[in-house]
């Protein structure tokens, strides 16, 4: 499988492309000759100018979908496209909400199979391969296609970094969707936005977690109140959204969000493979647990063996104290 | 209403997870529980099924014939289960896995399915979507809540900002994410009923699916390599004996974050 052209699954948000995209369209720049971009929306003519500074040349406009969610009609638009004789070598996708709906889609359309959870790709004997961390990222897998193109990956955020290629405007080319009634009966009725103060989860430079050692939900105040005082954000383990104390955005972890932040501070998190998967590229990592032997101390820069209880509000204090 | 769940039994993850040597995939020889991610499914479905003739059922693929897993679901309350167990499977990826499952589903012939987001052990979190796709079924992924209303289903689904509230028509699959609903405990009661409910038991060949379409014959992927990550280098760990949050406050400063 000699890779040529590679496509890029473009999502936005806002009129911008979503930032893993960036980062997807630069490594497809890199191992690939051609990149080529996917989107849907009203208005995809606004993306060309984006969309093209990070490498692609074109943008296949599946257009507007109306309420529908995208995992059927983009699904069927690309299948219909590689159909037509115009497929890629290999199609990169976010691990996201939509990521994954459209690539499992297309994969079973299509009859080719699925590479996900991929951290990065190698260009190596004419093909490409991937990167998949296991075991909390103790150890990577390295994986590849047996059978012919396009090979779909769906690759997790900040896997790569995202700079501009310089290229100009995208070509906007129109990619109808075949008639898929009988599938395409998902209807978003109504949106819901949560309120957000500070900056995102995934896009901050400070993130503050807490988990199940803080004991009682009241406690995250405590995350909360210190995420702020480092202009941070608040992030949580698995096990205290699945209790109810926090809404599933602040997620951190395989099924949440993947963060890099400068600084990650764990409070009462033990560390489970799940949790390590989403944190453990930030650059420097502080870990608050009672627990001496917990998972999270094998990854640590600074880690305090502690009560939360009683050294998170010192430390609020001493923040405070100093200004 | 028919409402089938998808349970999956994995190696118990809190075992340390093993690689076969050969063929580089997860090692399941050992005894196989339900994977915690399905007790939100079958809860779920137990909950949505509660009327007069209303019917669960579970669906699992799993080698050697295990039903260990599947007694947890059955013990929780679902009326029976069906096994698909066969040599020819071993090695399947996701897509031949949803092959399987698509073909074993449909003979409960089910207005719901309902899987979770994404299992603990493989975590591909595309096996929901591509068995829909297979059955010419809507899917809604991501639901932290689901409600039946007359011949359609209501979900919250998660998003990245918040939620969206999203209906489909049934039949349809519906993935669930971790704290939808509280899932029960079996009874004892439950676990006693669970032994003698019925387990249909089926071949790939009884599914009339080709043997070479799954299994690690029909997996288009392959792993060629197992290497340990780069490590981090070893942190300072110190024990709190009060001092804990100004030891955190100079490592913040150091770092020029205060």
């Amino acid at each position: 499988m000699a890779i040529d052209k590679i496509w890029v699954l473009a999502e936005h948000a806002d009129g911008a492309p979503t930032p893993v995209t960036l980062e997807l369209l630069t490594e497809a720049r890199t191992v690939g000759s051609t990149v080529e971009a996917v989107a849907w929306g009203p208005d995809v003519a606004a993306l060309a100018a984006p969309l093209g500074e990070y490498g692609a040349t074109t943008v296949y406009d599946v257009g507007d979908i109306g309420d529908v969610l995208p995992g059927v009609p983009v699904a069927a638009a690309m299948a219909e496209l590689i159909k037509g004789g115009n497929a890629p070598d290999a199609i990169l996708f976010a691990q996201s909400y939509e990521g994954r709906d459209i690539a499992g889609r297309l994969s079973a359309k299509l009859d080719k199979p699925v590479l996900t959870n991929v951290t990065g790709l190698v260009a190596s004997d004419g093909g490409l391969s991937s990167e998949h961390p296991i075991f909390g990222g103790n150890e990577i897998v390295t994986a590849k296609f047996t059978g012919g193109g396009p090979g779909i990956f769906v690759i997790r955020a900040k896997s790569f970094a995202a700079e501009p290629g310089g290229g100009g405007a995208a070509t906007v080319t129109a990619a109808a969707v075949p008639d898929v009634a009988a599938t395409n009966t998902a209807k978003v009725v109504a949106r819901h936005v949560e309120e957000r103060s500070g900056p995102k989860l995934d896009e901050a430079a400070v993130v503050v977690s807490g988990g199940r050692g803080l004991g009682d939900a009241a406690n995250y105040e405590w995350i909360e109140e210190l995420a702020k005082l480092l202009h941070g954000a608040a992030g949580a383990s698995r096990a205290i959204v699945d209790a109810g104390w926090v809404p599933y955005s602040h997620q951190v972890g395989q099924t949440g969000k993947t963060v890099k932040p400068n600084v990650y501070v764990a409070c009462g998190i033990s560390g489970a493979t799940q949790h390590l998967v989403g944190m453990k590229g930030s650059k420097n990592i502080v870990a608050i647990n009672k627990d001496q032997e917990a998972p999270i101390f094998s990854v640590v820069d600074v880690g305090i063996v502690g009560d939360v209880h009683k050294v998170l509000p010192a430390l609020i204090e001493q923040l405070k104290a100093k200004g | 209403m028919n409402v089938v769940v998808c349970v999956k039994q994995i190696p118990d993850p809190a075992a340390p997870g093993a690689l076969k040597p050969d063929t580089h995939t997860l090692d399941r020889s050992g005894k196989l529980i339900m994977d915690d991610s399905d007790n939100y499914g079958v809860e779920m479905a137990l909950q949505l099924a509660s009327g007069e003739g209303d019917e669960v059922t579970l669906v699992s693929m799993a080698p050697g014939g295990e039903t260990s897993g599947l007694r947890t679901g059955l013990a929780m309350g679902a009326a029976k289960a069906i096994l698909i167990s066969d040599d020819a499977l071993a090695g399947s990826d996701a897509l031949g896995t949803a092959k399987v499952l698509a073909a074993a589903i449909g003979r409960a012939n089910p207005d719901l399915v309902v899987m979770a987001t994404e299992s603990t052990d493989g975590y591909t979190g595309t096996l929901p979507v591509q068995v829909a796709e297979l059955m010419g079924l809507p899917s809604v992924t991501f639901a932290k809540a689901i409600k039946v209303d007359g011949s359609s289903v209501s979900v919250e689904r998660q998003t990245e900002a918040g939620y969206d509230e999203v209906t489909v028509p049934m039949p349809a699959v519906v993935t669930v994410t971790a704290g939808v609903v509280e899932p029960r405990y079996p009874s004892f009661k439950g676990i006693m009923a669970a032994k003698s409910k019925p387990v249909d038991n089926l071949t790939v060949a009884d599914l009339g699916i080709d043997a070479s379409q799954v299994g690690a014959a029909g997996a288009g992927q392959e792993i060629t390599s197992v290497a340990p990550a780069e490590a981090r280098g070893a942190g300072e760990i110190v024990v709190d004996e009060g001092d804990g949050a100004q030891r955190i406050v100079a490592f913040l400063e150091q770092l020029k974050v205060v």
